[in-house]
């Protein structure tokens, strides 16, 4: 439990000082006692001679959320794709905590071992109602056996009430999935990823195709997840950024470019460059 | 849940008149044979075994439209192999019943006729045990699983799917079917098995022998659909249909779609394989044009007609279609074809839904 506390304190002091909210922050057996949670080393991946990741590093702190930024075909895909299992690097390696090495794991396993991952496009299961959607991804056993003997707990069902408030469905919970807003649809994929219980979230452009009303409460949902979990956000919409961020990374061909808080990297010459220069 | 799950049991089976022509027709498969047995040929209640077989065989092709609708309507796997599995289990059963003829034969051998006429002077080593009716059912069943089990199992892990699969199990039939044909395979060549004489002792054609098959019929789909309906209303049947609509979804939300697909393809493929042991014995003949591909390309437009990802849709289907087909084929044969054909595309441009969306969309007006 030491390293635990310690890992959070150093958390706090190392980014912008926001008081982590207590909760489920760690599950036993994933080892952060360096107060990160997500390693990338060197990775590089090629796509028929194409490079869409050039010896990337990067590392997520325990708690942080991350803003990840840079123009089209920069990698930011592809390295969701790597870190979830969709992808294998060519080479280098990724690290969940300091001991779960990626490439070891398939998707479903990933998402076990506490990745959960929202896709570009919301994409959700539209043929069932809402609270079904939230009943398939809470935590829980994965096996054929025990999907056919599964009933519902009063705790998963409080949990279920939980998610709806938090993502705003709870009058929707009894409608089809496949008739919400594209908006909600987001808000819904981020719920399921909530049930999930991770201890990391990527959030493939959560706000894309939102409203300016949405993409606030999108931000004000982030934040308080933020400490809970740890968030990795691939965003385009600089102001929804600049309402959340603390620490913001640049990719530019396949490799960092930049890291900073948003006003560092937006003064920077080679982030402008890569952005506006050609 | 206990109050959603009754919600959700009362929608599916649909308001009172729905229900009421559910028993109704229940009510009369059971009176069919009884019907058939105890009423005298002359009179206008008897069934007739022509009837009598007529219905049973569709019967079967029902169960089979349920099977393939499971893994189709519900999982997206679009099989166009199934009418694989019917016919080994059909296959599993005959070899019971080509024993059960015993010395009564041409030949007159202990061996099956087909086997003298090759001039073999032992049964081959797979036929042991098939005098057995109980053995011969386990192969029915087993042997579709067995396969379905390989063939999922290759495929499924190495994440195969859409077109690809279909042609895949398409061919898994043709090759089969080319199998079946040769003589060398011990499965009686282009002729399959016939001739039938009894099975457990009773007349194969006896009347009591008949309703009994037939009933049996019924209880299997009875069965299948009520199993059918637990299943697809448990969470393992919203697995699935997460596997046909956002297949990567479920992947990242923990779940390894590789064991849900196997588990309802093998299940499929079982009940596939007893319903063509329980047909087998009532249209008295089972030969290799069973694995044809057009009969597989035909169960799954039974499926697409009745309605898929329906229980109550693939059934209503096999029973329209094949009743349209005895009809056609003795009034105007060489139109069948051309009306299947049109049928189908006709659903698939107005009736995405099936019959059963038809009669869905009349309730929601009303």
């Amino acid at each position: 439990m030491m390293s635990v506390t310690t890992s959070q304190a150093v958390q706090r002091e190392s980014w912008d000082g926001d008081t982590p909210a207590s909760g489920r922050l760690l599950q036993p057996g994933l080892d952060v006692t360096h107060g990160q949670i997500l390693y990338l080393d060197d990775i590089s991946v090629s796509f028929d001679g194409f490079r869409a990741l050039n010896r990337l590093s990067l590392s997520i702190g325990v708690g942080e959320l991350r803003c990840i930024i840079g123009p089209n075909g920069a990698g930011k895909t592809t390295m969701m794709d790597v870190i979830t299992g969709k992808t294998r690097a060519d080479s280098g390696s990724a690290f969940f905590g300091q001991t779960i090495n990626l490439a070891q794991h398939s998707e479903a396993e990933i998402a076990q071992l506490g990745i959960g991952r929202k896709f570009q496009k919301p994409t959700v299961f539209e043929a069932m109602t809402v609270q079904e959607n939230l009943e398939l991804a809470l935590a829980g056993p994965r096996s054929v056996w025990a999907s056919l003997r599964a009933r519902l707990t009063g705790q998963q069902r409080d949990r279920i009430d939980e998610l709806l408030t938090l993502i705003r469905l709870g009058e929707q919970r009894a409608r089809q999935a496949g008739l919400l807003s594209h908006g909600q649809k987001q808000w819904l994929e981020i719920g399921m990823l909530l049930a999930q219980q991770p201890q990391l979230l990527l959030l493939d452009e959560p706000v894309a195709g939102m409203t300016d009303a949405e993409t606030e409460k999108t931000a004000e949902l982030l934040l308080t997840l933020k400490g809970r979990h740890s968030l990795m956000v691939v965003e385009h919409d600089m102001d929804f950024i600049a309402s959340i961020a603390g620490k913001v990374t640049v990719l530019a061909e396949g490799a960092v470019l930049a890291e900073g808080t948003l006003a560092q990297v937006q003064a920077d010459e080679r982030v402008i460059e890569v952005y506006l220069g050609r | 849940m206990q109050t959603a799950l009754s919600l959700r049991l009362a929608h599916r089976i649909g308001p009172l008149p729905l229900k009421l022509a559910g028993a109704a027709i229940l009510a009369l498969l059971l009176a069919m044979p009884a019907l058939h047995v105890w009423t005298d040929p002359a009179s206008s209640l008897h069934v007739s075994a022509y009837t009598l077989t007529l219905v049973g065989k569709i019967l079967c092709y029902a169960i089979v439209a349920l099977a393939m609708d499971l893994v189709w309507g519900y999982t997206g796997l679009l099989s166009l192999g199934h009418g694989l599995f019917f016919a080994l289990g059909g296959y599993g059963m005959g070899m019971y019943l080509m024993r059960a003829i015993g010395h009564d034969g041409n030949y007159q051998s202990e061996l099956p006729d087909f086997m003298v006429f090759l001039d073999w002077k032992t049964l081959p080593w797979f036929w042991q045990g098939s005098e057995h009716l109980a053995w011969a059912l386990c192969l029915a069943v087993g042997v579709p699983g067995l396969l379905a089990l390989v063939f999922g199992w290759l495929a499924f892990r190495s994440r195969i799917k859409g077109v690809y699969f279909s042609i895949m199990t398409q061919a898994l039939t043709y090759a089969a079917m080319l199998l079946f044909f040769r003589n060398e395979t011990g499965f009686g060549g282009n002729n399959g098995f016939t001739d039938f004489k009894r099975i457990l002792g009773y007349g194969i054609a006896a009347p009591g022998t008949r309703a009994t098959l037939f009933l049996l019929t019924v209880l299997l789909l009875v069965a299948a659909l009520a199993a059918g309906f637990w299943l697809v209303n448990s969470k393992f049947g919203r697995i699935l249909t997460a596997i046909r609509d956002a297949e990567s979804r479920l992947m990242f939300c923990g779940y390894n779609p590789l064991y849900y697909k196997l588990f309802i393809w093998v299940a499929s493929a079982m009940l596939c394989g007893l319903a063509g042991a329980l047909y087998v014995p009532q249209v008295g003949i089972i030969n290799p044009g069973e694995m044809s591909p057009a009969n597989s390309i035909e169960i799954a437009i039974w499926v697409a007609v009745g309605g898929r990802g329906s229980l109550i849709g693939p059934v209503l289907g096999a029973g329209f279609i094949n009743a349209a087909k005895s009809w056609f084929t003795v009034a105007f044969p060489e139109y069948w074809l051309f009306f299947l054909g049109g049928l189908f595309i006709a659903t698939t441009l107005f009736l995405p839904r099936g019959l059963l969306g038809l009669l869905r969309r009349h309730k929601e007006k009303a």
